[in-house]
Order: C-alpha cells, then structure tokens, then sequence
C-alpha cells in the first residue's frame, strides 16, 4: 500500500534539499543554467522579485505554460510561487505536478487575513516566516519548509540576516524556558502551543528552515550558512548579475563548502557585477514585501 | 568504529541521528581527505545531479577505487545513483560501485512520492519505506542480490561491500536498514 501526500513525505523531499541552492528561474534556459550549476531545484516565477519591485502592479502566479516549460526542462524539482491566500492559484499548481508552492509575499497577497490551509494538498508548501511565530503559524496550517523571508528582489542580505537571528534566538529561548512559561512564551510569539513543544522534542524547528530574500553574493550564501540555515535561496540575485552561470556556480560551491573561507575566496575571484542592490530604509513603507502576510 | 556521510548536499542529519540511536560515530566528508580513518561510507539522499556537479572526478574515481577495495559503502536515492554502474539517459556523473543501471525520478514528481512498507531479504518484514521521486533500478549485473522489490521495480539490492536502496530509511525510526550496512562494515574488520 502506498501513501501520498503523508506530513513525512513532504517534508522528506526538504530534507532532500539541504545543503543546496534554490534559484529564480524566468524561463526554461535559465533553469537549465541553474541546474548545470548545480541547483537542488528551481523556482518558476514570471518575473524575478527585483523586477516585480520595480515594475509594480499585481504580480500573481506565473502562467501555467510557464511552469510547464520550465517543468520541462530540467530534471531537478520545479516550485512554483502562489499569491497569500491563493488557494485555486494552489490547486492549479498542484494539477500541473509541482514540486513544491510557494505561498509567498514576492506576489501580492490574495485574502488580507488567511493563508492557504495547506493541509488539504498533496503537493508540499513552504512559507516566508520573520520570527518563531511567523513560522509556527505556518507550519500549523501544514507548511513542510520555512523560509526567512529577507526583503525580496533587494540584493541586500540584511533582512535574511535579521530574520534567521530572530528565529534562531527564540528557539534558543523556547528550549531553555522551564515548561510552566511555555503557554506564555507561545501567547508572546503567537505561535500555537504544540507547534513549541515540538520543537522542544526534536530540539529545533520540526522542518527545514532555508535563508531567502536579498542573497546576492557567495559570501552572504556561506554567512547565512554559517548562522545556521539549512539551505539557500537565490532569487534575482543570479540572473540580475552580470555573469549568470558563474555566479549561480560559485554559490552552489560557497553553500557546501560554507565554512572554507579560502574556498570561498577562490570562486568569489573574478566573478562579475553582482546585482547593484537597493538599501532598505529607502523602500517605502507600502513598498515592504516582509510585512505582507499574518 | 567512524562511519563516514557524504556531505556535499541532501539528508545528511538523518543518517547521522539513524547512526546516533545504533551507538555508532559518524563524520562528515566533504573531501577525499576526509575519507581517512573511516570504517565506512553512507551516501545520502539529496539532489544527484548537484551532488555529482559538486564531487569532482577525483572526488568519484577515489570512490570507485575503494569500492573495488572491499569499503563498505551505502547509498539512499541519490547516493544509489552516485554508485551506480550506468544511469538511463546520462553518461557521467556516476562511479560503478555496483553494477546496477537506475532511472532516475522513476517514481514520479514529488505528487507521486509516497511511503510504504517492504519486506526486505536479509533483513526482515515491513520496514518502513519513504520514497521522494525515487530511482529504481532496472537492469542489474550477475554479482547484484536483489533484496527488495516494489511493484515490479527493484528498490533495493548489494553487490559484496556495496549497499543501495531507492528509499530513505533515514526519514523513519527504523534501524534495521541501517543496522544491516553495519553489520556488513564489521564483517570487513575495519
């Protein structure tokens, strides 16, 4: 007998993920440029975050025969992106055979107040979180992966920093409180209850948490590395520089080896123009893509 | 005894947690110098086209060389690709460890990736199974002891020193699989 779509079989294929780098892909070259990057998967969007920023408007899922191309091009699993709360944006993608949604705030928010009960799907979800609760919330609504939401489409590692210290710290704090300042601890975080007694059984976020929004450079892949995220993803920050497969490469090889500084230092060298960047007390308030989502 | 897990990408704190619960010590290996003083090789599940890109021909033809030596090596999903003989549709990227050719992706997209349980020869009755867009094998040479199939399809198999499965054992609380790939390193008295 077999069984799909189980909590173990969705959040196996993160497991899977580890250690490697997720990038942006537009069209069906530039996912196979990511793969022959070496790429643990892609992610099909129709235009990359520092394109949507720039351009405004709706930005929504991309068209299926978007996905489909790039579905078809590479070997390595394909995620899609869906808006807040999307949920037939969801079901189309999981018609199509996605590997993984991304119910992201790079798109504008569908439902003011919910997000997509993912419990209900076959295919896995990962969601942005900034802190502790952001993420249990998530994952209480059937999220498998977690990511750091950054500020999208910036080039600016500063966000993705602070949210992985923010949840790092707090997890520190939800293991070391004594069990009576738990339900506290869960009011303040606006995490659900179980979700911090899980963590305090597996003695960690129960899923795999990747580094996202603003990583444009080997460094900043092997800083977020090192302060302890499981994975990387790249959004405009390959195909936004000036020398895509190469860049792409380079980090593949600063998130295994992220802790060989000299090895990071060899493929840093001679790598081209990285995205130009935009700092982040000059986004707008509006503007913010961090803050969209409950 | 050091049993060494392939570390260049994929699910490597779930084999050192299965190892954990059997007593046995682990270290990650990055490099072929990280190879030494090791009793064994673990190759865990992950992304074999990124984890092949990452280990470099060197890095591959030393695995060949001390598979043929009698080191006992395991791979899951990815790092039975990473053994295997010959992979449908690709010509590189493999170190014929075992003489087996796998499809990859041969389960599906991940929609399709399901668990189950398998009777495993040699090693016992419903081990639970997790498959994540799993290879399977379909051709194998003479010395390769099927140990287990799914639907048809051979999801699990040993040539002598070398161990493959198509499933991650590594994602269920059940040791036996791993279990059995220690017993196989004790008996090369390493």
């Amino acid at each position: 007998m077999e069984k799909k779509g189980t909590y173990r079989v969705k959040s196996g294929l993160a497991e899977m993920l580890k250690g490697g780098v997720i990038m942006d892909v537009t069209t069906a070259e530039q996912a196979k440029i990511a793969e022959t990057a070496g790429a643990v998967a892609v992610m099909a969007l129709e235009r990359v975050p520092a394109d949507i920023r720039a351009q405004g408007g709706v930005a929504r899922m991309a068209n299926p025969s978007k996905v489909q191309e790039i579905m078809a091009a590479v070997t390595i699993p394909v995620m899609a992106k869906v808006r807040i709360g999307h949920f037939v944006e969801a079901q189309i993608l999981q018609s199509l055979g996605v590997d993984y949604i991304d119910e992201s705030e790079v798109l504008t928010p569908a439902d003011p107040d919910y997000h997509v009960n993912k419990w209900g799907f076959t295919v896995p979800f990962i969601c942005g979180a900034r802190n502790l609760g952001e993420a249990c919330r998530r994952l209480a609504e059937g999220a498998a992966m977690i990511r750091t939401k950054g500020e999208p489409g910036t080039g600016n590692v500063v966000e993705a920093v602070r949210h992985m210290r923010i949840m790092n710290e707090q997890i520190r704090g939800v293991l070391a409180a004594p069990e009576e300042e738990l339900m506290t601890m869960a009011k303040d975080l606006g995490a659900p209850y179980q979700m911090l007694l899980a963590i305090r059984e597996q003695g960690r976020l129960p899923v795999v948490n990747f580094a996202a929004g603003g990583i444009a450079t080997p460094a900043d892949a092997a800083m977020m590395m090192q302060l302890g995220c499981d994975g990387i993803f790249v959004g405009s920050g390959v195909f936004k520089s000036g020398d895509p497969a190469e860049r792409a490469r380079a980090i593949v090889e600063a998130t295994t080896h992220f802790e060989d500084a000299a090895k990071i230092a060899s493929v840093s060298a001679g790598l081209g123009e990285a995205m130009s960047g935009i700092a982040i007390e000059e986004i707008p308030e509006h503007q913010m893509m961090q803050t969209r989502g409950k | 005894m050091i049993v060494g897990i392939l570390a260049l990408q994929g699910a490597v704190r779930e084999h050192v947690a299965s190892l954990n619960r059997l007593g046995i010590e682990s270290r990650v290996v990055k490099a072929e110098k990280d190879l030494k003083g090791l009793s064994g090789l673990i190759l865990p599940g992950g992304e074999s086209t990124a984890i092949s890109l990452l280990a470099n021909e060197v890095f591959l033809n030393r695995l060949t060389e001390l598979a043929g030596n009698g080191f006992p090596m395991f791979g899951t999903c990815a790092g039975m690709i990473l053994l295997a003989s010959g992979i449908e549709g690709r010509d590189s990227g493999y170190t014929g460890a075992i003489e087996i050719t796998v499809a990859r992706n041969a389960s599906g997209r991940q929609v399709d990736s399901f668990e189950t349980v398998l009777d495993i020869e040699g090693i016992g009755k419903n081990v639970p199974a997790v498959f994540i867009r799993a290879p399977y094998i379909i051709s194998h040479g003479p010395n390769v002891r099927p140990m287990a199939s799914h639907q048809g399809w051979l999801v699990m198999a040993r040539q002598e020193n070398v161990l493959v499965a198509s499933f991650h054992p590594e994602l269920t609380e059940d040791t036996r699989v791993h279990e059995y790939f220690i017993e196989m390193v004790k008996e090369t008295g390493n």
